[in-house]
């Protein structure tokens, strides 16, 4: 691979928010300021990155000139520029919609809602640069760094409401993730002991298979897991998720639980030569009962944010539903899933801010009562509808695309009861979407309060825009997969 | 060219754009929001006659987008699209006609009309589908766009029979997702053509062929309402007037039984679906739909539910042509697509009036109706007569293509399914005819003052179903004409299908 020269911008995603984060921290009367600044900078260096990498092609990245064993390099790649633009756009509009949250909060309850937004700017700066240094990063020790950069500031984010629950869902989170974090670590130890380099590139020629390598390979999984919350260990998931501040719930959904997945993913492609398939077919086993059981679950939630929270549950499910096709032909199944993650991260991160926006209209969150509320907000009932249209994989939309690409490579390869659980799951994931949908659209007049609040319009037009991406990324599914291919 | 390539992409955006800016609309700027209805019908309408005439002029109209890198959406304009596509633009144009009128001072009447739009975008959508992908994208997103237009009155009951309608269509949705990918992954590319494209195949995978053949029958059959997968439609009879008319002469139901003719004819094509057996099966549900819908009808007092299973029943004839398979008989199931349109859509236009002027629901209460409704039970009368199969009207053409076409595959036994369903159509619309013209009322009508304007009722409800029972004689009458339908369907049968 070839070696990226210093004129590459690699770097600039990852210092950008972390010095945006320093700036919001420091000048806390312009925090907001700080944020949506850091986030366009950010944003436009990712693009500016992705634009050099279709020009230059993938290369590798050694920080300060260091060569590995001794430096850390940094790698570029389709992958990888694919998941920093995922969270460079979904990252954005949640930037606009929190701008527009905390004002509108901070016009009701001045002295809460202030503080909230006070840590929010940093932390979440702190969030995105931890994210964009973990998804190009080639060394397994800088992977650990970020990762529990990423659980740090998470876990901060969703204790941010102060509500009892959510500071239980928070502590809850904080554990749970340095636990992952930890075992991860361990496994990390193992495999440094026999190969003696942490490099992502020269690490598959270098481990002699051996009982340490197992054992490396089992605590490495177990944690990622963990921190994924794939089925069974989605128990933390949904009180952090449904108890944090809106904003928070979206960067949570959307993002955060793609960090840990695409840690594993990237492992499994580095290793899949060498990879057991019995942990293929664990996972995809494990993701097949979370697709069943969240959707069993998600049918029963009451509250919207509930809902939307168990959903995520059933929605990781589909994530590991392709490590069996990995061996067969890597790239077609990657395809499949970087598809599903980034239609899920645009939709499911649209939801919650629509459901945020009706919450802060409404003042609760129960689904039984919320019918009409389309006449007050019609903006974000119509982006609820669309995301909630690219979570059931209709076309057209990025879930459609998705599941096409699934579908397509497990009958391609044979794999019939995984194309038989993702139309199952499809099917429960219409039930409990048009749960919502049906009430929301409903021509009835809401309930309690009939006058609009005062609601920034920028929340609803991030969550539509947001949603309008989900939908849009079923029309342009050949330049997105061709970047896979391409570099 | 360029202009050839654009035609299809405008005919779909005449509807769309339209669609798109009256969602945004104000409740209260009706004449804006009517001025771009009639606008954008008449313009797609224009732009359909251009095509047409390119068509026959043995022009090629297609236009590729990419999907993925392997997947192509193709928008492709062969005769047989031309002739839903016609059929839906002029149908739409008058329903938007109809409907400015029927929902005059009810509420949500912008996200009605937009609705409508899209709903009308994607079923040409579905006629213009160049390949089974397309096909697939077209008929799941019309799913979606039908189901506002069907819970638009919003009563917990409508809600109801939506989530029905939904839970139907939605999981036969994904039985045709699921059978297209399969298909898929055996041949490649499922373009739309009449080359035999499995035919090197039928050896190897008859079995599978099989399978992938009733999955994707199961898919379509759903918005056909082939039975048993029929239970929907009864129900969805709670939409508006002019939603059931376009539901069952254009959008959902025919979108089917198109899908039923791609599939037979430019999938698997004739001579691979009868080598592996197929259409023998084809032919037992479509003649149960037919006598089982025609008996369920008889049973209906609510004019609007006998309607209904009528459609159930006379959709079937058109899957019941492909699947007999002889040149004729494919005639007379092209034909009635647009033959039992023009006359379904002037039923549901009359009974939408009756219900709109007089509150009448029931059969059991149009006795002497016909006397203050003149006009409205005149077209009611043409079209009821046009089911029958009586001469000459267009419900006959067909079933004496029909008949013709299974003589000469040697199903003499289907002259006696044509026959007792014919007196079974005769007996459900007989009765009504009879009550409305001769039988003495017995009743007070509702008054609705607003509506008593000298004529019977609002003009723009009266002109509809007159026009479109017009055109179900006249089609008719002139079967032989080289402007029919019939003679467009002759046209693709010997050009396209080379029988």
């Amino acid at each position: 691979m070839t070696i990226l020269g210093s004129n590459s911008m690699l770097v600039w995603p990852i210092i950008l928010p972390l010095t945006a984060a320093l700036l919001a921290f420091i000048h806390r009367k312009r925090s907001s300021m700080f944020g949506i600044g850091g986030g366009l900078a950010t944003v436009l260096a990712t693009m500016g990155l992705a634009w050099q990498a279709m020009e230059q092609g993938k290369g590798i990245y050694q920080l300060g000139g260091w060569q590995p064993p001794l430096g850390i390099s940094l790698r570029l790649d389709g992958l990888a520029i694919l998941m920093l633009l995922m969270t460079a756009i979904t990252g954005m509009a949640v930037s606009f919609y929190a701008r527009g949250y905390f004002q509108s909060r901070i016009a009701r309850v001045p002295v809460r809602h202030g503080l909230q937004k006070r840590y929010f700017w940093p932390l979440w700066l702190l969030l995105w640069g931890a994210l964009n240094n973990l998804f190009v990063t080639n060394d397994l020790f800088n992977m650990y760094i970020a990762l529990e950069m990423v659980a740090l500031s998470s876990a901060g984010l969703t204790a941010l409401s102060g509500k009892p629950a959510s500071q239980v869902a928070a502590m809850r989170y904080l554990l749970v993730s340095i636990l992952g974090s930890l075992s991860f670590l361990l496994g990390v130890g193992f495999i440094y002991r026999n190969a003696a380099s942490l490099d992502l590139t020269t690490l598959p020629t270098l481990l002699t298979s051996g009982p340490d390598v197992q054992l490396a390979v089992a605590f490495i999984t177990v944690g990622l897991l963990l921190k994924t919350a794939l089925f069974p260990f989605h128990f933390w998931l949904p009180p952090a998720h449904a108890n944090a501040l809106a904003p928070v719930s979206a960067i949570l959904s959307g993002l955060v639980i793609k960090a840990s997945w695409y840690v594993l993913l990237r492992l499994c492609w580095a290793f899949s030569p060498m990879a057991s398939k019995s942990i293929m077919i664990l996972l995809a086993t494990l993701g097949s009962l979370a697709i069943l059981w969240g959707a069993i679950q998600t049918l029963r939630q009451q509250r919207l944010k509930m809902l939307i929270a168990y959903s995520t549950v059933a929605q990781i499910g589909f994530l590991f539903v392709f490590f069996p096709l990995l061996p067969g032909s890597p790239i077609q199944g990657i395809k499949a899933a970087i598809y599903f993650a980034l239609s899920h991260s645009c939709a499911k991160a649209a939801m919650f801010m629509a459901s945020g926006t009706i919450f802060l209209q409404l003042g609760h969150d129960r689904i039984r009562d919320m019918a009409g509320i389309q006449q007050l907000l019609p903006m974000s009932c119509f982006a609820f509808s669309l995301a909630g249209l690219s979570l059931m994989g209709l076309p057209p939309s990025g879930g459609f695309i998705a599941k096409y690409l699934y579908i397509s490579q497990a009958i391609n390869q044979g794999n019939w009861w995984l194309a038989a659980v993702i139309i199952l799951g499809s099917l429960l994931t219409v039930a409990y979407v048009y749960r919502v949908v049906a009430q929301l659209l409903s021509p009835k007049i809401v309930k309690g309060r009939q006058q609009r609040e005062k609601i920034s319009s920028s929340m609803e037009w991030s969550a539509l825009a947001l949603a309008l991406m989900a939908l849009l990324l079923g029309l342009i599914a050949p330049h997105t997969l061709g970047l896979l291919e391409v570099i | 060219m360029f202009w050839e390539k654009w035609l299809l992409l405008m005919i779909l955006l005449s509807s769309l754009i339209p669609g798109l800016i009256i969602f945004c609309l104000k409740e209260t700027s009706h004449t804006l929001r009517t001025s771009l209805n009639i606008f954008s019908a008449t313009l797609k309408l224009i732009l359909v006659l251009t095509m047409i005439h390119g068509i026959y002029l043995g022009q090629d109209y297609i236009l590729k987008i990419n999907l993925l890198p392997d997947v192509d959406l193709i928008l492709r304009a062969d005769p047989l699209s031309a002739l839903f596509v016609t059929l839906s633009s002029i149908l739409w144009l008058l329903t938007t006609i109809y409907s400015i009128a029927y929902l005059e001072g009810s509420p949500n009447r912008s996200q009605f009309f937009g609705y409508f739009s899209l709903c009308v975008t994607v079923t040409i959508g579905i006629a213009l589908a160049g390949n089974l992908i397309t096909f697939l994208f077209f008929f799941e997103m019309l799913t979606l766009t039908t189901y506002p237009l069907v819970i638009h009155r919003g009563t917990s009951e409508v809600v109801a029979a939506g989530r029905v309608y939904l839970l139907y269509t939605i999981a036969g949705g994904f039985v045709l997702f699921f059978a297209t990918i399969w298909l898929r992954t055996i041949v490649g590319t499922v373009d739309f053509s009449t080359s035999g494209l499995l035919t090197p195949y039928i050896a190897e995978r008859s079995t599978t062929l099989k399978i992938i053949f009733m999955l994707l029958i199961i898919g379509v059959g759903v918005k056909a309402a082939l039975v048993p997968l029929h239970g929907w439609l009864p129900r969805a009879m709670v939409a508006p007037a002019p939603v059931s008319a376009l539901l069952h002469a254009v959008a959902v139901v025919k979108a089917g039984a198109f899908g039923i003719i791609r599939i037979v004819l430019d999938v698997y094509d004739l001579q691979t679906a009868s080598d592996l057996g197929l259409l023998s099966p084809l032919i037992f549900i479509t003649t149960l739909t037919i006598i089982y819908g025609s008996i369920c009808a008889l049973r209906q007092d609510n004019l609007k539910h006998r309607l209904a299973f009528s459609t159930v029943s006379q959709v079937s004839y058109i899957a019941l042509g492909i699947s007999i398979g002889s040149p004729l008989a494919i005639m007379g199931g092209m034909a009635h697509l647009v033959h039992q349109g023009l006359m379904k859509i002037t039923l549901f236009f009359c009974a939408g009036n009756l219900a709109e002027t007089l509150e009448i629901h029931e059969i059991s209460r149009m006795n002497g109706v016909a006397r203050r409704m003149p006009y409205t039970m005149g077209a009611f009368t043409l079209a009821a007569l046009g089911m029958i199969g009586i001469p000459p009207m267009a419900g006959f053409v067909s079933k004496w293509y029909l008949g013709l076409g299974a003589l000469s595959q040697n199903y003499p036994w289907l002259l006696l399914i044509l026959v007792v369903s014919t007196l079974l159509n005769a007996a459900y619309f007989l009765p009504v005819i009879y009550a409305a013209w001769f039988k003495k009322q017995e009743e007070e009508w509702s008054k609705n003052p607003e509506r008593n304007t000298g004529l019977e009722c609002h003009w723009m409800l009266v002109l509809p179903p007159l026009i479109t029972a017009g055109a179900a004689l006249a089609v008719g009458l002139l079967a032989n004409s080289d402007l029919s339908p019939l003679a467009w369907v002759r046209f693709i049968v010997t050009k396209e299908y080379g029988l």
